[in-house]
Order: structure tokens, then C-alpha cells, then sequence
């Protein structure tokens, strides 16, 4: 989201010469704002894990506005499709879909330094985005692709140059599973923590 | 609009990928051998040992599927121990196969160079010490299964992935495999609290050092256009940044990550904590594994992307490696948990690497190398011999417990001091060198306050080395001596009701209550109290070939040199 809203700060003219450009912009900026908005504002879970999808859609829009029409369709399918469904789940599953109390905050000075760091960040960040004499070996941060689709440079990336990379997150997912199975199995007791009785009950078993 | 580009992409994608993409059993796709862009040939030679851990956890796994779940109870240390093994053997015809000369491999992903190959070897040995030390435990608190070898050895994937890594890409990855293993494994031991809360603290601080880790790869991507250390050597090299600001930022923020995998002092607070509720024989297997790596991940960065910017970075290793050999060296002597007072001793350990880094030659490189190396034999056995006298249910770890261990178990105490001494840094042990060694090459670059400070901590830290020396050797005496004149029914039990008393010393009551019953009755005794750990010590035969290993190694590499020519080998980085 930031990327989008920098790049549209820096004025990177090219991509937002039309008018329909701007407009995509500002419909997508809007809803990107409104559901972030909403999250935080919502006393409802759900609600807010709802709003995040909004947030979500605008930026996949900002994709596109930007040509990035992978990333977009990604945007949409992964967290759209997948992750907000998980934030449900979880919700429903815990049951924690009802109206927060509006329970006394543990610090007090919590919300203020919230608002006072998130002014300083946003700040930080317009002052960056004028700041032109930073050293940076970046050969293209901006332009348009040369020669090929989005999807076909991804592709190749990631089956020649950063094809280990891309098989080792394998092992991070074996770890997943095998961490899943580890900490959710139920807690046995070893014989020595048992009665006979229960001993005998798990021999049987 | 989306959809007709993406399936164009796609069907552009299998088109010209067809010969490529066959069906892979294993981590690394075929060679690629189709005439068109996506021409990928892989080197597997330079990624064997890692191949060999990936493959081995994979195959334990497939192993405990087809069996029947309690048929073979000790045949998944076998397993993981022939695995690391063979990740051993790899390593060694690694050794000569690559010579002097290094490759980056694999699109440029993986360095192929004696530096990699050093950690293969080290991360193997690590893996098979601690395959045979975690099995005797497991059964003991009843938690043997093929999961905690797999992990094992896919912590260790990770940490030869973060040695051979040849970017920060690469490095990350590595990273975030050791670290989600260990993490789990921090939290194997399901019935303990503090297994539990060890696990999600090093869980909650460890995904927050990583994703400071990765705001440091973002940075220093964005100063110098790359994330592959050589390509960001040669780009320092070709020009010198007039506003480093931002690559300053990404040094810093990368140096920070890298210092909490090894427990620096000041990103240590997690240690403590993570090192007392692990599970005992993991613990010093994460020790010497996230030690190892880390460094490794730090060498790599620091003497290799970063060489031009020593002046930057070396200053701030300096401080970093002063508070950490004080800090930890004080700290430990506060401590009254055997466990704890280890995991301040490992911090202080890490001081003496960053020494060693903070040379910034190859000599510094030579004497981390051989630290790390040897330090791996010193904790994963330390943490043996803890393992051993806690007792079921971890339910000893503190100074009592280790008392009078040379009278009960001569050779287990003898183990320990060969240890300690070595940590302490006494001469004929392999601490000795290794500390003389980065010393010796921070002098070299005229960095003598830091020498001085070095071994101030040592002499600091020896106090309590000696003190838990001590304590197994003479406290026999102390436990004899007001035990005469109640106690008529012999050693066992007299040793027994002192061994309670300290026990129990927190809670004054109980001890008061308890303290006269061994005087009346030995036997009654056993059967009301925690057992007293000295009739259980018993010595499971993997363990004690396993600390012979490392007895013996310790001593060995104390007195002769093979080993610091491998380490100076070694630093033929790329």
C-alpha cells in the first residue's frame, strides 16, 4: 500500500498521465483508506477482517494501475481469497465474533503515541520521497518492463536465477507440518506420571 | 483484462518451460536442458551436504509412515545419526573436491567455497552429537518420535543453507529455516510450562529479529542494487557512496538481526529464558547450531559484501563484543540455575567470535571458524552431562544438583570439568586456543583494549567455571560434614537429604519439614521426596560415546594444530 501511495507521491507521470489513470488511482486510494479505516474503527472482528478485503481490493487496483497485473490477480487470490478467509476462521472458531468491550487500556499513553508515531512515520516518509541525493545502486526502480509479459519475467526469475530459493521454501513448509503435529498433539503422560490402572489402560490402547 | 494476460503469461510460461519442469521427488529441480531461455543447470555437488540433511529428514519422516508407531523405538537416532554422517562424509569429499578455488553456483545463489564447506562439516558433526545425546532423553521424558530428528536435521539444512549462502536472499531463507525448526523445538517438551514459554518467546523475538533482518536486506538492496554479496562488494568497490545513509541503515539493521541469532549482548534477552526451558540436550544442540550459522551469516556479510566498509562496521563490533564477554560473564555469576548460568556462559562465548569478526583479517576469520568449531563439541556436551543429572522432568537444574558429582559419577564429572575448562579458556583444552587465537588477531590489528578487555572477561568468567568445578569435586565435603552426626545409615542416604535440603531451598518449610526424615529412615526417604538424582544417573551408552567424542576432540584440538589449518584453510572466501 505504501508503494502504491509513494509511487503516486513521487509522481511517477508516466503511468498517470490520463485522466482514467487518476481515476483508477483515486477510487482505489479510496476504498485502500476506507477499509483501513474500518479496520481499526470496527468494533466487530468480522467486520473488520471485511474491511481488510476492501483494503485489499484497492490496492490489487493500485496494481493494476501501476501494470502489475500479476501482482494484482496475486493480491486478489492469495490474501482476498485465502488469508482474510483464515482471519474467519479463526475468528469464528475462537469465538470472539461479538462486540468488544470497550475495556480501560492497559497504558494510557498507548493511543496518543500510536497517533503521534504513525505522523511521524507518514512525515518521514514525505520528506524521503523529496529527498533526491540518496546513493543507490538500484538500476530500475520505475519503468516498464522491457520485453515480455510481467508473469513470463516472474516466471523466468524464478526457475533460473532464483530457482533454489524458490524449491527451499519447501523445507519451510515441511517445518509447518511437522511443527502443526508436534505442538497440537494432545499432551500424553509418560507411564511414570500414571496409575497403574492407567498404565495398563495405555498398554491396552 | 488480468485474466487474459495472466493465462497468456502461463501458457507462454509451460510452453517455453515444457522440457524443464518435470516432476521433482527432491528440493532441486533437473537440469534444465531445453533449448530456450530457461537454461538452469544445477550444481548439486556444491549443495551435497544440505542435500544429504533436506533428504535424510524427508526420509525419516516417509520412514515413520510406513512403520507402525511404536515398532522400532530407537531407530530414528539411528537414522538421523547415519544422515548426519553421511552430511559428514559429503562435507570431507566437498573438501578436496572444491580446493582452493570457490565457485558461486546455482544462479549465482550459492557460494561453492572452503568457507561453506567448514560450516557443512561443523553443522554435520553438530547434527550427529546431538542425534546421539537428544535419543536417551527423549525416552526418558517420554517424547520420542521421528519429529524431533526431522527437526534436527532440517535446522541443520538451514544453517549449511546460511553458511553457503551467496545473498541475502539465500541468507534469509537459511535463516527462517534454522530458526522455525529451533523454535519448535525450544517448545518440544510438551508437559513443561517453561518449554512452552521458551518456545514462544524465542518464536515471538525471533520472527521480530527477522523481520528486522529483512528491512536490512531491503535497505542495503536499495544502496546498492543487489542482494548478492558479490555483486554488492563490487558495487562498494567501484564507487564510494557520498550519502551512505541508507546503506549505513541496512548494515546496522542486518547486523542486528544476524547479533540475535548468536545472542549479543544487547539483542540477548531472549536467551536466558529460551536456554533454561528448552528441552536440555536441544538446547545445547541450538547453541551450537544458531551460533554457527549466525556467524557464519555475519562473516559472510560483513568480511565479504561489506569488506570496504570496515571502517563503518568495525567500531560498532567492538562495542557490540565488549558488553557482550562482560555482560555475560557477569551476568552468569549470579546465576543459580546450572541451565541459565550456561546460557549467560554461551553469550560471553559469542563475545569472543565477534573478537574474532571484529579483526576483520583472516586471521579473526581463521580464529572465529575455529571457535565456532570447537565450541560445538564444548556446549552440545556441557548440555549432555546437564541432561544427565537433572533427573526425569528436567526437575534438577540448579547449582545443588551438580554437587558431589565426582564422587557418583567420577568419569561424568571429569567430562564436565574437561568442559568447563575449555569454556574458562585453561590451556590443553581447545578453549584455550580458540581464545588465544582471536586474541592474538586482534592484536595483530592493533586492537589492544579490546585484547585486555577479552581476557579481563575470561578471568571473570573463570570464577564461576571453577565455582561449578568445585562443587562437583568438593562438595562431597561440605555435604559430609555436618552429616555424621545424624545420619548412621550411610552415604546414599546422607548425600540424599542434602541434595533435597538444596533442592527445596527456596521454600523454607519443606525443607524444615523434611530435613530430619533421612536421619529416621533412608528408605523412606526415597519414597517421599523427588528422588535424589544420585542413585539415577545412569549413563546411556550414546551418551557416553558421544561425550568421549567430545572429550577427547576438546583435548585434542587443545594440543595439536590440524585444526586451526583447516579453519585458516577455510577462510577462502569468495
Amino acid at each position: 500500500m505504501t508503494a502504491a501511495l509513494l509511487a503516486a507521491a513521487t509522481g511517477s507521470g508516466a503511468h498517470l498521465a490520463h485522466a482514467s489513470a487518476w481515476a483508477v488511482f483515486g477510487v482505489g486510494a479510496a476504498l485502500i483508506l476506507t477499509g483501513a479505516f474500518g479496520v481499526v474503527l470496527l468494533r466487530n472482528p468480522v467486520h473488520s477482517a471485511l474491511m481488510l478485503v476492501i483494503t485489499l481490493i484497492g490496492v490489487a487496483l493500485e496494481f493494476i494501475d501501476e501494470s502489475a497485473d500479476f501482482l494484482a490477480a496475486v493480491q486478489i487470490i492469495v490474501y482476498a481469497g485465502a488469508i482474510v478467509i483464515l482471519f474467519l476462521f479463526v475468528i469464528m472458531f475462537l469465538a470472539v465474533d461479538r462486540r468488544e468491550p470497550a475495556a480501560p487500556e492497559p497504558t494510557r499513553a498507548q493511543r496518543p503515541l500510536a497517533v503521534l508515531l504513525g505522523l511521524v512515520a507518514l512525515a518521514e516518509l514525505l520528506i524521503l520521497s523529496r529527498v533526491q541525493h540518496w546513493s543507490s545502486g538500484a538500476h530500475h526502480v520505475a519503468g516498464s518492463l522491457k520485453g515480455g509479459e510481467d508473469v513470463q519475467k516472474l516466471g523466468e526469475s524464478i526457475f533460473t536465477r532464483y530457482l533454489l530459493p524458490f524449491e527451499m521454501t519447501a523445507a519451510l513448509l515441511v517445518i509447518a507440518v511437522v511443527a502443526a503435529v508436534v505442538l497440537s498433539r494432545r499432551h500424553g503422560r509418560v507411564a511414570a506420571e500414571m496409575s497403574p490402572a492407567e498404565q495398563e489402560e495405555a498398554t491396552l490402547r | 483484462m488480468i485474466q487474459s494476460v495472466l493465462f497468456a503469461g502461463v501458457g507462454h510460461l509451460a510452453q517455453s518451460g515444457s522440457g524443464c519442469l518435470g516432476p521433482n521427488g527432491t528440493s532441486i529441480t533437473g537440469l534444465c536442458t531445453s533449448d530456450n531461455s530457461l537454461h538452469m543447470p544445477v550444481a548439486y555437488r556444491s549443495i551435497l551436504p544440505m542435500l544429504v540433511l533436506f533428504i535424510g529428514a524427508l526420509v525419516l519422516l516417509l520412514v515413520s509412515a510406513l512403520l507402525s508407531k511404536r515398532s522400532r523405538p530407537g531407530l530414528y537416532p539411528v537414522l538421523s545419526t547415519a544422515v548426519g554422517l553421511a552430511a559428514l562424509v559429503a562435507s570431507v569429499w566437498e573438501w578436496y573436491d572444491v580446493g582452493n578455488r570457490g565457485v558461486s553456483t546455482i544462479g549465482g545463489q550459492i557460494f561453492y567455497d572452503r568457507f561453506s564447506v567448514f560450516f557443512g562439516v561443523v553443522v554435520s558433526v553438530t547434527v550427529v552429537l546431538a542425534s546421539l545425546v537428544s535419543d536417551s532423553y527423549l525416552r526418558r521424558e517420554g517424547l520420542d518420535g521421528v519429529e524431533a530428528y526431522a527437526l534436527i536435521l532440517l535446522a541443520g539444512t538451514g544453517a549449511v543453507l546460511m553458511a553457503e549462502a551467496a545473498g541475502l536472499i539465500m541468507l534469509f531463507l537459511g535463516l527462517e529455516i534454522m530458526s522455525i525448526a529451533l523454535y519448535v523445538m525450544a517448545a518440544y517438551h510438551r508437559r513443561r510450562t517453561e518449554s512452552g514459554e521458551a518456545g514462544f518467546k524465542y518464536f515471538i523475538l525471533g520472527s521480530f529479529s527477522s523481520a528486522i533482518f529483512l528491512y536490512g536486506v531491503a535497505l542495503t538492496y536499495g544502496a546498492t542494487g543487489s542482494t548478492r554479496f558479490q555483486d554488492i562488494a563490487g558495487y562498494l568497490a567501484r564507487n564510494t557512496l557520498v550519502h551512505d545513509g541508507v546503506l549505513l541503515a541496512g548494515m546496522a539493521l542486518l547486523i542486528v538481526g544476524l547479533g540475535f541469532k548468536v545472542a549479543a549482548v544487547p539483542f540477548h534477552f531472549w536467551t536466558p529464558d529460551v536456554y533454561q526451558g528448552s528441552p536440555t540436550p536441544f538446547t545445547g544442540y541450538m547453541a551450537a547450531l544458531a551460533k554457527a550459522a549466525g556467524f557464519a551469516g555475519l562473516l559472510r556479510t560483513l568480511t565479504g559484501a561489506l569488506s570496504s566498509q570496515q571502517a563503518n562496521w568495525r567500531p560498532v563490533i567492538w562495542l557490540i563484543a565488549v558488553l557482550t564477554l562482560l555482560i555475560g560473564s557477569v551476568m552468569a555469576i549470579a546465576q543459580r540455575d546450572l541451565k541459565r548460568m550456561m546460557a549467560y556462559s554461551s553469550i560471553s562465548q559469542a563475545g569472543y567470535v565477534l573478537v574474532g569478526l571484529q579483526a576483520g583479517s583472516a586471521a579473526g576469520t581463521a580464529g572465529s571458524l575455529f571457535y565456532l568449531f570447537t565450541y560445538a563439541f564444548v556446549i552440545v556436551g556441557t548440555f549432555a552431562v546437564l541432561g544427565l543429572i537433572q533427573g526425569p522432568g528436567e526437575a534438577r537444574n540448579d547449582l545443588g544438583a551438580i554437587r558431589g558429582l565426582a564422587r557418583r559419577r567420577p568419569g561424568l564429572a571429569m567430562a564436565m570439568l574437561v568442559f568447563l575448562l575449555a569454556q574458562a579458556g585453561v590451556p590443553l583444552t581447545s578453549g584455550f586456543l580458540a581464545k588465544f587465537y582471536v586474541i592474538e588477531a586482534s592484536v595483530q590489528r592493533g586492537q589492544y583494549p579490546l585484547a585486555i578487555i577479552a581476557m579481563l572477561a575470561a578471568a571473570i568468567a573463570a570464577f564461576f567455571y571453577l565455582r561449578i568445578a568445585l562443587l562437583m569435586y568438593a562438595g562431597e565435603g561440605e555435604a559430609a560434614g555436618p552429616a555424621p552426626a545424624l545420619e548412621p545409615a550411610g552415604g546414599g542416604a546422607e548425600a540424599a537429604g542434602e541434595a533435597a535440603g538444596e533442592a527445596f531451598v527456596a521454600d523454607g518449610a519443606l525443607t524444615a519439614g523434611l530435613q530430619p526424615v533421612p536421619s529416621l529412615d533412608g528408605a523412606t526417604a526415597t519414597l517421599t521426596w523427588e528422588p535424589p538424582p544420585e542413585e539415577r544417573i545412569a549413563i546411556p551408552p550414546a551418551v557416553a560415546a558421544t561425550l568421549a567424542i567430545c572429550v577427547v576432540f576438546t583435548i585434542a584440538a587443545g594440543v595439536s594444530s590440524p585444526i586451526i589449518d583447516f579453519a585458516r584453510h577455510a577462510t577462502a572466501m569468495i
